[in-house]
């Protein structure tokens, strides 16, 4: 259950930081990205699945979250 | 390496590797690699911040070297004592020129070492009464330090001292802020650890000491530059290229900054990194927290220059953006010379680096500006993000070195045949020796500053007066080179 760091960059695409692991990957795709919510199943553009129960209402960043891998 | 294909790199990492035993070839395969600019993310091609193998000759530093040579030791203004026996202190005072202005002993405290001098009593009884006693002396002795910082050295961590309470003991009986900053050398796997161990002591024991406080009057164009050290004047090289855009530099971390300057950082607009390596973790925070954002740039050589000064002007109006054009078009005249004067003569001569933090990408727009071409470059303790920056950066089927060892160093260097060698005081005589052209460029070889239009001229002429000194002609003894007619001599008086 790494922190993540998520900030936009400034192409607008949503980064997904992990300083611990100093991994600095794009992500991909959000499975709940709405006006109320934003969450679920995350897609980085390296392949990996991270999860996170939906926040509502969606979070500003730049934030620190709490992600779990998908399918734990 | 325009001259080698990607086959011919590949055959020669393969080459270097074979002396090793297996295990170690297997490892450090994986710290080698040819450059392929269609490689988005470096981790397909190149391993890093993986602990050195132990047997081979690594230059890396530890976390007190990250800590308290990097990113503590150019806070004037602060002392930083170094906790723990007397050499780590010593043997890291003011090697690394990060120069400042002020009266040393009196406000500032820049080029001192301070020492706790552990004793083998200390180490069995403990350093935390000595500590103590050691704040006050500095309180008695220099009353206008505006803080101190307790850099602790190995012994520190292992013998389990509470500096943290010492520190928060004293800080409330002086009201000065006392850091205590836990980068014992052996934590991790390089300094690079010790850059973000301090980062988080800034964080967690500066940053927020005035979020209360709004005395401070800001500007709309109020910026901090950040991850300069001042190596050789380079921060100031910089910060009057930023003023003469109109920009209000508020803070410069660390080079000639002060703790001040620091806990004022979050009321910025805009933070401008130039060393990612190491001050990134602090930017992120600050972006987090106070929502500044920060821009990555590079002062190194014209071209980067003009397109760093543009792309800060354009997060600022109109009137910013002006005047970095006319910054740019007042240095024109100047750079243009430079390249006019130096480029025939370094025209086409290949470089090879191996720095650590931001110099082995960010030079390489320099040494293009004057004709020249890196045809190798690698990092001490970068991390994947670094190397992602790089591949850009570089040529394709150029080499890329992660944490080279002494050996691989040397092999690639016979190989390439490089003009000239861009690299630390470790590597610098070896290659001398070899006849090769070397600059120290982990402190520009006691000269500098080489940020900003005024550095490059001083980057220019360095780089001119290394290689094409006549002493490379030199280097073999007058009494081994095959005299001229020697031959015929010997078979006439046969």
């Amino acid at each position: 259950m790494p922190n993540v760091m998520i900030r936009r960059k400034d192409d607008g695409g949503l980064l997904f930081y992990v300083a611990k692991k100093d991994m600095e990957e794009t992500i991909a795709t959000v499975e709940t990205d709405t006006d109320e919510a934003w969450g679920g199943e995350v897609e980085l553009t390296d392949g990996s699945r991270w999860y996170i129960d939906p926040i509502s209402p969606p979070p500003q960043f730049p934030t620190t979250l709490r992600f779990k891998r998908a399918g734990e | 390496m325009a001259s080698m294909t990607r086959e011919e790199t590949q055959d020669l990492i393969q080459e270097v590797l074979e002396v090793y035993p297996d295990k170690a070839k297997k490892d450090r395969a994986k710290h080698l690699a040819v450059n392929d600019q269609s490689i988005e993310q470096s981790k397909k091609c190149i391993i890093s911040n993986r602990k050195s193998l132990p047997g081979v000759m690594t230059v890396r530093g530890c976390a007190y070297a990250g800590s308290k040579g990097v990113v503590w030791g150019p806070i004037k203004d602060m002392i930083h004592i170094s906790h723990g026996p007397v050499g780590c202190g010593q043997y890291s005072r003011a090697g690394r020129r990060n120069y400042y202005v002020g009266h040393t002993g009196v406000n500032t405290f820049g080029t001192m070492n301070f020492t706790s001098d552990f004793q083998e009593k200390d180490i069995v009884f403990g350093g935390d009464k000595k500590l103590d006693k050691l704040i006050s002396e500095i309180e008695e002795l220099f009353p206008l330090a505006k803080g101190i910082s307790v850099q602790s050295e190995c012994p520190i961590g292992l013998i389990g001292d509470d500096i943290e309470a010492v520190s928060k003991k004293k800080s409330k009986e002086l009201e000065k802020p006392i850091v205590p900053v836990r980068c014992e050398g052996f934590r991790g796997v390089s300094q690079s650890l010790g850059h973000h161990i301090a980062n988080d002591a800034i964080r967690d024991w500066v940053i927020g000491n005035r979020d209360g406080d709004n005395s401070f009057e800001t500007g709309k164009y109020d910026v901090a530059v950040i991850g300069d050290y001042n190596i050789g004047g380079d921060a100031w090289a910089s910060r009057i290229l930023l003023e003469e855009m109109g920009l209000r530099v508020v803070a410069q971390w660390s080079g000639d900054g002060t703790l001040s300057e620091m806990e004022l950082t979050p009321k910025v607009k805009l933070n401008l990194i130039h060393c990612y390596r190491s001050m990134n973790y602090i930017s992120r925070f600050m972006e987090e927290k106070y929502g500044v954002p920060w821009m990555e740039y590079n002062f190194f050589g014209p071209t980067k220059i003009a397109e760093s000064l543009r792309k800060i002007a354009a997060f600022f109006d109109e009137t910013i953006q002006a005047n970095a054009e006319k910054v740019i078009e007042k240095y024109t005249a100047e750079y243009e010379a430079i390249i006019a004067k130096y480029r025939p003569r370094l025209e086409g001569k290949k470089v090879m680096l191996y720095v650590g933090g931001l110099r082995p990408r960010h030079v390489i727009g320099a040494y293009e500006d004057l004709g020249m071409e890196v045809v190798g470059t690698g990092y001490e303790f970068a991390h994947n993000d670094d190397y992602d920056r790089t591949i850009k950066e570089m040529g394709d089927s150029t080499l890329l070195y992660d944490d080279v060892t002494g050996y691989e160093f040397e092999e690639f260097v016979k190989k390439v045949k490089p003009d000239l060698i861009g690299s630390g005081i470790k590597e610098k005589y070896i290659f001398q020796k070899m006849g090769v052209p070397f600059r120290q460029m982990h402190s520009w070889d006691y000269s500098g500053p080489y940020h900003g239009y005024d550095g490059f001229a001083i980057f220019a002429r360095d780089m001119d007066m290394t290689i094409n000194n006549p002493c490379w002609k030199s280097m073999q003894a007058p009494w081994q080179k095959p005299a001229e007619g020697e031959a015929e001599a010997v078979a006439a008086s046969a």
